[in-house]
């Protein structure tokens, strides 16, 4: 293609010169229908009627919870249903500080990575009803469901500490 | 340059809105290739995937697909954000090392989570363009336009493309639309976004596909085992054009002929090409750009007019031509893969039996 | 078949600030590349291919980002690639530009990453909310600092170590005008005050967001003759491993183990203790010092930290690390690991100017991304391989 040359009209001039355009808003919305995927929408379902519901992978028999779909050490899908307790140890636990966009909990606020009792993966959640200074590896803990429950995750409110002793360092080692 | 071949394709069908998160998607496809191939995911010498996150309106998708691989021990492993097909080209680029023999090639999209043509305007100058949201079937009818006006094309032609492509479909299981009505009748219909009419646009589509890849004496012996011709790749180059829509001619593709040229399309007699345009008269721009005579069959499959996942649909289309080389309907086969409006990037590859 | 020899001679980079207001994204990424093309004596007539990387395109709101910059990128007419994969990609984009190279498909490739964060809201476009999800992860610190904790405990190391990292590479960006923080009299006191943000992590212990580009001209052997001091790429290698599976070490994972060795032995590097001069590590919290100086062997496990107590990690010291500041003081994510590979060619050409190693033969480029899952890593070299 050939693009007729622009004939050289005379210099646009403004008085006074124009300043350079350092930003330009640009919002942009798009919707989105998520959907859960199968396995997913199984461990929500079971969640609204107060169940915690994992899935086994055939190969090596672990106990995904939530479930992945997949086995993704394996690469298999994950087949068969294992009902998981709603306690379990602190293996590691961050407290957060820092304001964000879309931050709903108030600050200072402690997630921890539990190892509920039936599954083999530590589950990321909210902790509460202790001081974050005395939050320790090894911790038992419990899920406090919330008042109505949904196929959401917020169905669990947080856990708290159960009141027993801390676990054996060696029942929770290889996920430290 | 290393010898390289398709031993194994996998692809499942595309629907309109697809049960399951990308990783129950994907899963089942690589899992079938690998098998196809008679391959671990341990045994692979390299893993490579296309996927873009705007569909599902969520970073990192890919790394969540990874979860499907089984990629344990820790895969030699890499992802472009495009179509599958430029995935397809790492892989033969990483193959040509010589130090590994196989590799995994697999693509996703869930088109059906946003509105695609909405999404697709964000690929455009987000400074003086994308803030005008135009949507991806209207920037098609701008190139379908200057077509008809440059007397290059009638809509008729455009109706005949559409009507070819999804008759071929029905001898496609896993296409999305698998039939269609006359020319006249489709003719009769008013139109979506003039000049185009619903049949000259694809489906919005769900879908994945996976494909094994092997060198030299390993792609013959897997082949062999199977009872397949490996589909040697002959050729495979990819062109990028500029995206700014008015310095371009929309009705030429100067990449793709480009590709075409550089992956020796035309050293032999093509049996059959496997074109992705999404839009009917953009397989008219394509032929011409690539010089496809009335001797070469197109889109034997159907094309991305029948099933148009993105981001697989590109890599599709060299699978499908793989296909027709694994069981000698086709000796020697062209695959083309676009990206960006317009038909801005390009990518051909051409595949033979030995 | 062997590879063909690949070579970095041309390196660039923009100033990287929090907001590059004064460029827009196809300016920033062409700062980078004339720097690069400029250092390599060529001009983007002269280049055969562009592979571009970068991390989510909702860090800037655009997508496939790559379409609309080939024309900044002078990519028209030519083969364009673009990389995602996580926050190794700057790291793994150069190598695929470099595979291109040694697998004799081209003789110069242009490979550019960037980030231009400023122009979305990177928390937002890192944690969106889903629906049934609840919203607890406040950014990459929130999933980082776990780890950081597991690998306090398991090394028994002292508390101080994340603090004299991050006074450490805060004290070599002085030496680096390229670097987005210059902070002026920084010291232990100054980090130890700087308020908890994800605990343990301190705010001065992790890494700022910043705008800015990276850019390299790789060349084959024939292309490279007559380039002014190229840097050899002695090996090159990736490995992935899944976000989490029963019983995944995070911490120490095996990727970046398997990644390393795989490294040593394409570089034929046998004791890299003793071979590499110096490293550009991906330290995007300080602790990931010590912990990423263990995964890639060169100090034995559970004994990274006292590498970093010692000084040796400090320039002047034995084995300097991020001698030009690192994440820590420099982070458009999806250049910043191209920046560490960068970084480590100039280091070898002898081009690093006040942060030069002295002596530096052999260095080691690293990026990492996802939840320390994704690894690449080159070594390059002042020798031919
Ligand atoms: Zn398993």
């Amino acid at each position: 293609m050939s693009i007729p040359p622009t004939p050289a009209g005379p210099a646009l001039e403004f008085d006074p010169p124009l300043s350079p355009v350092m930003r330009i808003d640009c919002p942009v919305r798009l919707d989105y229908t998520i959907a859960a995927g199968r396995e997913q929408s199984r461990f929500l379902r079971a969640m609204s009627r107060g169940h915690l519901l994992g899935r086994r992978c055939p190969e090596c028999r672990k106990v995904y919870l939530p479930p992945r779909g997949t086995c993704p050490r394996c690469g298999v899908m994950t087949a068969e249903d294992v009902e998981v307790q709603p306690r379990g140890t602190i293996t590691t636990w961050c407290v957060t500080n820092v304001p964000y966009e879309g931050q709903v909990l108030e600050l200072p606020y402690v997630t921890a990575s539990v190892l509920l009792d039936g599954a083999d993966l530590p589950f990321y959640f909210l902790i509460q009803g202790l001081p974050a200074d005395q939050i320790r590896m090894g911790m038992r803990v419990e899920a406090e469901w919330a008042d109505t429950l949904g196929p959401t995750l917020d169905s669990i409110r947080c856990f708290r500490p159960s009141g027993e002793p801390d676990a054996d360092p060696a029942s929770y080692a290889e996920h430290v | 340059m290393v010898d390289v071949a398709i031993v194994a394709f996998a692809q499942r069908p595309s629907v309109r809105n697809a049960v399951g998160d990308e990783v129950e998607l994907v899963q089942p496809v690589i899992q079938q290739a690998l098998e196809d191939a008679g391959l671990r995911a341990s045994e692979l010498g390299f893993v490579c995937s296309g996927s873009c996150d705007y569909l599902i309106g969520r970073p990192f998708s890919f790394v969540t697909a990874l979860d499907a691989v089984g990629a344990w021990p820790p895969l030699c492993e890499s992802h472009v954000e495009m179509d599958g097909a430029f995935a397809f080209y790492e892989a033969w680029v990483r193959l040509q090392h010589g130090d590994v023999d196989t590799a995994l090639v697999y693509a996703f999209g869930r088109s059906s989570l946003g509105s695609l043509p909405i999404i697709l305007s964000q690929q455009l100058d987000p400074y003086t363009v994308a803030p005008l949201f135009p949507d991806a079937i209207s920037l098609a009818a701008l190139q379908a336009r200057a077509l008809l006006d440059g007397g290059r094309a009638t809509e008729r032609d455009f109706a005949e493309v559409a009507c070819r492509s999804r008759r071929a479909a029905e001898g496609n299981p896993n296409a999305q639309l698998r039939q269609s009505a006359d020319v006249e009748a489709l003719l009769g219909a008013a139109c979506l976004r003039p000049p185009l009419r619903v049949h000259d646009c694809p489906p919005i589509s769900d879908g994945a596909c996976a494909m094994v890849l092997a060198t030299g004496e390993r792609a013959r012996a897997i082949a062999s085992a199977r009872g397949r011709a490996p589909a040697w790749v002959a050729g495979v180059d990819h062109r990028i054009d500029p995206q700014d829509l008015g310095s371009r001619d929309l009705t030429r593709a100067p990449s793709a002929k480009l590709a075409a040229e550089r992956a020796g399309a035309h050293r032999a007699p093509l049996d059959l090409a496997e074109l992705h345009a999404p839009f009917s008269p953009q397989e008219l721009i394509l032929r011409e750009a690539m010089g496809l005579g009335p001797q070469v069959a197109i889109n034997p499959s159907g094309g991305a007019l029948a099933a148009n996942p993105m981001m697989v649909a590109g890599l599709t289309r060299v699978g499908e031509a793989a296909l027709r080389i694994h069981d000698g309907r086709a000796g020697r086969a062209l695959a083309h893969a676009t990206s960006g409006p317009c038909l801005q990037q390009n990518l051909v590859c051409v595949l033979e039996a030995r | 078949m062997s590879r063909e020899p690949c070579a970095v001679i041309g390196v660039g980079q923009t100033r990287h600030a929090s907001r590059r207001k004064d460029v827009s994204i196809p300016g920033l990424v062409r700062e980078a590349a004339l720097r690069a093309l400029d250092d390599a004596g060529l001009t983007f007539a002269d280049i055969d291919a562009v592979v571009l990387g970068k991390a989510p395109d909702t860090f800037e709101g655009v997508v496939m980002p790559e379409l609309f910059l080939a024309s900044a990128l002078g990519a028209a007419g030519k083969p364009m690639m673009r990389v995602h994969t996580a926050g190794s990609v700057g790291g793994s984009t150069a190598i695929v530009a470099a595979h291109l190279i040694q697998a004799g498909v081209h003789e110069r490739v242009l490979t550019v990453a960037f980030e231009k964060q400023s122009e979305s809201d990177a928390m937002w476009a890192l944690s969106p909310r889903i629906p049934f999800q609840p919203t607890l992860v406040a950014g990459a610190g929130g999933y980082f600092a776990p780890l950081v904790r597991s690998y306090i405990q398991r090394a028994g190391a002292p508390p101080h170590i994340g603090v004299e990292v991050a006074v450490k590479d805060r004290l070599h960006a002085l030496r680096n005008p390229y670097a987005h923080l210059h902070m002026e009299g920084i010291d232990r006191a100054m980090v130890e005050a700087s308020p908890m943000l994800w605990d343990p992590i301190r705010y001065l212990e992790t890494c700022p967001s910043s705008d800015g580009a990276c850019a390299m001209v790789l060349a084959s052997e024939r292309a490279a003759r007559g380039a002014a001091r190229p840097a050899w790429v002695r090996g090159t290698a990736m490995r992935s491993e899944p976000t989490m599976f029963a019983g995944r070490d995070a911490v120490n994972p095996r990727a970046g183990q398997d990644c390393a060795q795989a490294l040593y032995r394409e570089a034929g590097i046998d004791d890299p203790r003793r071979q590499l001069d110096t490293a550009e590590i991906y330290v995007p919290f300080s602790w990931f010092e010590p912990m990423w100086l263990e995964n890639l062997g060169l100090a034995d496990e559970g004994q990274g930290w006292r590498m970093t107590d010692e000084g040796a990690t400090a320039l002047g010291g034995r084995f300097p690390v991020n001698a030009s500041g690192g994440v820590l003081s420099s982070n458009p994510i999806g250049a910043s690991g191209m920046l560490r590979f960068a970084e480590a060619a100039l280091q070898v050409r002898g081009m690093a100017g006040e942060h030069q190693v002295d002596g530096a033969r052999n260095a080691l480029g690293h990026a990492y991304g996802g939840g320390s899952q994704f690894f690449a890593m080159w070594i390059v070299s002042e020798e031919r391989p």
